[in-house]
């Protein structure tokens, strides 16, 4: 596809972005904003993830892309083949082979590796958004580090349901300054964010905003002392590897509301089953 | 091994081939030429071209064939397209007074200078159902009229209150404005970034909330000044050459709106503007962006907030567009298994804990 630059977009957009994922990493949480493109994929499909992608490939990179965890999701087939046309890059769907991995909800099960860059899709870049609608205010709350509101609600959570009822894009706060969303991924894999050896670069394509966590940043999800943190997962095993420590989907199997429990992460899934660990 | 789970890759194969199929519909029927929707769907064309933010009647032809008539999908196909044009420069600012009219209108003012030309509009035709159009047939051919783009010396009309100082001023700053596509939105915007964004945001969008301020929420009473519609030739400085010169045309749909305007303290009564211009003939959207521009000014006037939609800048702007926002709409339909998953859990728990204290 010789029609398009590598990696699809023009060297100018490449630079723009890299300025604004460096000063993500420079200023780890804080959402920098950037002039984003119109993909040719739509918004909310992961144009911010793709955008940094883009920016962020070079030719001997090996790209994983991962939706809710699985590589033969649609969504991640469609985005590793534009990538395969208009990069020409390998790809892979090992975690452990993969030197950028592009992710939509999920953190791979398999630690990853300070050789690594993991690129979350992110819809809905701000944390307090729906405490308060208006950029305008957010960015003072951020500025100001006046996170009151936040706090609030997850005490009125506790007040209403005894436990803070929020189990994806759980709110972290990053190297005790900014609270940042950790895009939608289970609350399950918050703990993966803290002292990850792997660059972590978050895009939000339609709210125009890139943020980051640098190696070995420390990610401390919001709680109370008396009401720390939990992980939460299905209480099963995998019916596939027998996990008992991965996250897992709930599959519907009959008419009568049968179930069983799989790995949401597939190349860890498979890799266990085939007894590779 | 569950289906949803595999074959990503075959499924999304085998819909791209049943879209090729349904694309061209029945193989005995001629394909639609796009030099026909061109010029027999110039009104597609044009709301393509200003949503798209791309004057290219051909490729907005083309968009509207390959997105079977969607619009708003054409107009994504043009802004996919665009952001990959290289910048070359800026062109001077089009001079909409020298305009080519094949369509002006004044609501304020019976008889003005140039004229009032009604233009092919659907204005006063009555909407009966041409059923000689289904059967093929082509409409006896009218002769034309002699007038139709014979160029026409027809000054603004807002010019002549102007000159009166009836009408606020609109001076020229002379500032360079922001480019929206090349840096982020920021807000607050000003005057030249709000228009920039009305001028590509959604038609349907625009005039419910141009609607909603003549139903009074943020009334702003608003008269068409005038209503223009025609070519304008666009110039550029080469800077090698030390001059301007004409690159092309385009055609424009501008509306200024006079509103009222009490005065205030330091301000005699006189009256505002609100301003609308679009690329093609779109003029159910100029007129919208007009009304909307103005009541989105009210601050600048010292004007009350009505608390109203189309007074909200942050609103407006951050919802106007209908790529972004019919991108993150339809991205539901997308797989949110992990989510759901954890409020499965969640809801669970919160159950079993009620029943616990039951």
């Amino acid at each position: 596809m010789s029609d398009y630059n590598f990696a699809y977009l023009d060297e100018d957009t490449k630079r723009m972005i890299r300025r604004a994922i460096l000063k993500g990493i420079a200023v780890p949480g804080y959402q920098v904003p950037f002039a984003s493109r119109e993909m040719p994929m739509p918004y909310g499909w992961g144009t911010g993830g793709v955008q940094i992608t883009a920016a962020t490939l070079v030719p001997q990179d090996v790209l994983k892309v991962i939706d809710q965890g699985a590589d033969d999701t649609t969504n991640a087939v469609s985005i590793r083949k534009f990538f395969q046309k208009t990069a020409g890059v390998e790809v892979t769907e090992r975690t452990t082979e993969a030197t950028v991995i592009q992710t939509r909800h999920r953190i791979p099960e398999t630690p990853l590796t300070g050789d690594q860059i993991l690129v979350y899709q992110v819809p809905i870049p701000e944390p307090m958004r729906f405490l308060e609608p208006r950029e305008t205010e957010t960015r003072r709350i951020h500025a100001l580090a006046d996170y009151g509101l936040m706090q609030v609600r997850l005490y009125e959570d506790i007040a209403r349901h005894g436990e803070i009822a929020t189990s994806y894009a759980y709110p972290v706060e990053v190297a005790g300054r900014y609270v940042m969303d950790p895009s939608p991924i289970p609350k399950f894999d918050n703990p993966k964010l803290d002292d990850c050896p792997a660059i972590q670069l978050f895009g939000a394509g339609r709210e125009q905003r890139i943020y980051a966590l640098p190696p070995h940043t420390g990610v401390r999800s919001l709680d109370f002392d008396d009401h720390p943190f939990t992980a939460s997962k299905a209480d099963h095993a995998c019916a596939i590897c027998g996990s008992g420590t991965s996250y897992l989907d709930e599959v519907i199997t009959d008419d009568d509301g049968g179930r069983m429990f799989v790995c949401s992460d597939t190349d860890y899934c498979a890799r266990r089953a085939e007894g590779v660990q | 091994m569950y289906v949803a789970v595999k074959g990503g890759e075959r499924a999304i194969d085998a819909a791209h081939d049943w879209l090729g199929r349904a694309h061209r519909g029945p193989a005995e029927q001629p394909a639609l030429d796009t030099a026909q929707i061109r010029d027999q769907m110039a009104l597609a064309v044009g709301r393509v071209m200003a949503e798209g933010s791309l004057y290219d009647p051909d490729l907005a032809a083309l968009a509207i064939k390959q997105a079977r008539g969607d619009l708003i999908e054409a107009i994504f196909l043009i802004r996919a397209y665009r952001t990959t044009l290289p910048r070359l420069g800026a062109s001077d600012p089009v001079d909409t007074g020298a305009m080519r009219v094949k369509r002006r209108v004044s609501a304020t003012f019976k008889d003005i200078p140039g004229g009032q030309v009604l233009g092919p509009t659907f204005d006063y035709t009555h909407r009966l159902l041409d059923f000689r159009l289904m059967a093929n047939g082509e409409l006896p051919a009218s002769p034309a009229s002699g007038a139709e783009g014979k160029p026409l010396h027809a000054p603004h009309v807002l010019g002549f209150l102007d000159r009166d100082g009836l009408i606020e001023d609109a001076p020229d700053s002379g500032e360079t404005p922001p480019d929206l596509t090349r840096e982020p939105m920021e807000l607050p915007a000003d005057r030249a970034l709000r228009l920039q964004a009305l001028a590509r945001a959604d038609e349907g969008f625009l005039l419910g909330l141009a609607y909603s301020t003549q139903r009074g929420y943020a009334r702003n009473h608003a008269f068409v000044g005038e209503l223009r519609i025609g070519a304008v030739t666009v110039e550029m400085d080469i800077p090698e050459l030390g001059f301007s010169i004409e690159i092309g045309e385009v055609e424009l749909t501008e509306c200024e709106t006079v509103n009222q305007f009490k005065g205030s303290k330091t301000e005699p009564a006189q009256f505002t503007r609100g301003y609308g211009l679009t690329f093609g003939q779109t003029e159910r959207k100029a007129i919208s962006m007009a009304l909307v521009d103005r009541a989105l000014r009210w601050q600048e006037l010292g004007e009350e907030d009505q608390g109203a939609p189309a007074q909200d800048p942050e609103f407006v702007l951050s919802h106007c567009d209908n790529i972004q926002a019919t991108g993150f709409l339809e991205h539901i339909k997308l797989p949110h298994y992990v989510d759901f998953q954890a409020e499965l859990e969640l809801v669970r728990r919160l159950r079993a804990g009620t029943e616990d204290a039951s």
